[in-house]
């Protein structure tokens, strides 16, 4: 389970999140929507401490990745600890970020074998048994260049699944892809979805968001803007705002 | 043609300057053993986020690459020996060029590691990786295959730099050769001896053509 409390963050002077609390429970999947620009990608990336908080708390099973210490100031746990709880998250990151000088193999491989001791045939085996979930099971040898950004994309999705994090995060996993790779994609993160794996996706696609995730998160301007279900939030008695956006999007 | 008219003659002066050529290709070898990685602790030590260590760090490369080499080879020569006692004139070659050569690699090693994308230590983090293991199994192999080519260009030019050593009477290949010329009035010598550093950077291209192909199994 994953609690993010009263959550601020500025990039220089401008206020990317203020005071944003959500809490993500075991099992559930929860896409964050929201125009470019309205903190979501920043409050997914606080989350996996790929960006510090200025002010808040983040706490991974109860256990605070960051609390607020005297007079408000974050103060993260040690380092040790830190790299403890950042391994119960997973990332999937928008412009997938393999190893190009690794094989796809040696992508899954890895980080098991250099950071949680696997053995080599225990991380091999894993390895093998999440590329075919991810339909890859054929690409083992080859380097990323060699594939389609859709198939990246998912051996980057079986390469964070490859480490067992509780929580697996998506950040527009699906921005840089044609619609058809962006299906190929979709369809992994539904079978996942479909395991009761607990993810959060950061997401522009709406028809996605709304099948897939129990938990819609709505954002502007750095704040949660509406909450809940997703027939609550974008069925028909969703804001104003939220239409507005959808409308944007030409999606309904 | 004093030399291509008497073979005999030729073959004693080919002989010399191969020895010549034995100690350039020492001191070649030497300097690129210890620049080489002399150069990633510098390159290191210039990123660093401490000042105290990455403004020193700076001033040495500034030192090294806006002052000329041969002023570095007398420095070490003459002044160096005054703080550590006699050093061998090799040596001085040696230590010389190594800490010049290293200050080029080094600034050659800094743009290549800067030139790695973010989205690399990313993931690298997000997957657990501590600093240590990301600049090991991320960052550094990627970065060899990105300074090849800058590096191949100091290496060949150091190939020819070992003739600097002349100027502390060091007898390489170029001494030789100059003396071979002053002792018989004809330039010959000095011609014979560019085909040697020819010849030998002709063999560090092809070398540096093999390792280039050898990284050819993956693009960014």
């Amino acid at each position: 389970m994953l609690e993010v409390k009263h959550v601020a963050k500025a990039f220089g002077g401008d206020a990317v999140l203020r005071d944003v609390s959500l809490t993500v429970q075991q099992g559930q999947v929860v896409a964050i929507i929201g125009r470019s620009g309205s903190g979501k990608s920043t409050l997914l990336r606080c989350m996996n401490h790929l960006e510090t908080v200025d002010a808040g708390e983040i706490l991974i099973d109860g256990l605070p990745m960051v609390a607020s210490g005297i007079n408000g100031k974050p103060v993260y746990a040690p380092k040790t600890e830190l790299r403890k709880l950042c391994l119960k998250m997973g990332f999937v990151f928008q412009n997938y970020n393999l190893f190009p000088h690794m094989t796809v193999m040696r992508n899954l491989c890895q980080a098991q074998e250099h950071v949680l001791g696997r053995t080599k045939p225990q991380a091999a085996t894993r390895a093998k048994e999440l590329l075919a979930k991810v339909g890859l099971a054929d690409k083992a040898g080859q380097y990323p260049c060699q594939l389609s950004g859709g198939q990246q994309q998912r051996v980057a999705i079986a390469r964070a699944l490859a480490l067992d994090p509780e929580i697996l995060c998506f950040d527009e996993p699906t921005s840089a892809l044609d619609p058809q790779l962006t299906q190929e994609v979709l369809n992994v993160i539904r079978d996942l979805a479909k395991e009761k794996r607990t993810m959060i996706v950061v997401t522009h696609e709406m028809r996605f968001a709304r099948e897939v995730a129990d938990y819609v998160i709505f954002m502007q301007d750095g704040v949660i803007r509406a909450e809940g279900t997703p027939d609550d939030v974008m069925g028909e008695h969703r804001t104003e705002e939220l239409s507005a956006f959808m409308g944007l999007l030409g999606d309904e | 043609m004093q030399y291509f008219d008497n073979l005999e003659r030729l073959f004693k002066l080919l002989n010399q300057l191969s020895e010549g050529m034995l100690t350039s290709l020492s001191i070649f070898f030497c300097t690129l053993l210890f620049s080489l990685p002399l150069g990633l602790v510098v390159a290191l030590g210039r990123m660093s986020k401490r000042k105290w260590v990455s403004a020193p760090v700076s001033f040495f490369i500034l030192i090294m690459r806006g002052t000329p080499l041969m002023l570095q080879l007398f420095a070490v020569y003459f002044f160096l020996p005054r703080l550590v006692g006699p050093i061998p004139r090799l040596q001085s070659t040696l230590i010389a060029f190594s800490f010049n050569y290293a200050a080029y690699f080094a600034e050659i090693y800094r743009g290549g590691i800067m030139s790695i994308d973010r989205g690399q230590y990313e993931a690298a983090q997000v997957l657990g990786y501590t600093r240590g293991q990301t600049f090991m199994q991320i960052i550094l192999p990627q970065t060899l295959k990105r300074v090849l080519l800058p590096v191949s260009n100091e290496v060949i030019t150091l190939v020819k730099d070992t003739s600097l050593a002349t100027a502390i009477a060091v007898s390489e290949l170029f001494l030789v050769a100059k003396n071979a010329t002053s002792s018989s009035g004809s330039v010959e010598p000095l011609f014979i001896a560019g085909l040697f550093y020819l010849a030998m950077n002709t063999l560090v291209t092809i070398f540096f053509n093999w390792l280039t192909h050898k990284f050819d199994y993956y693009r960014n």
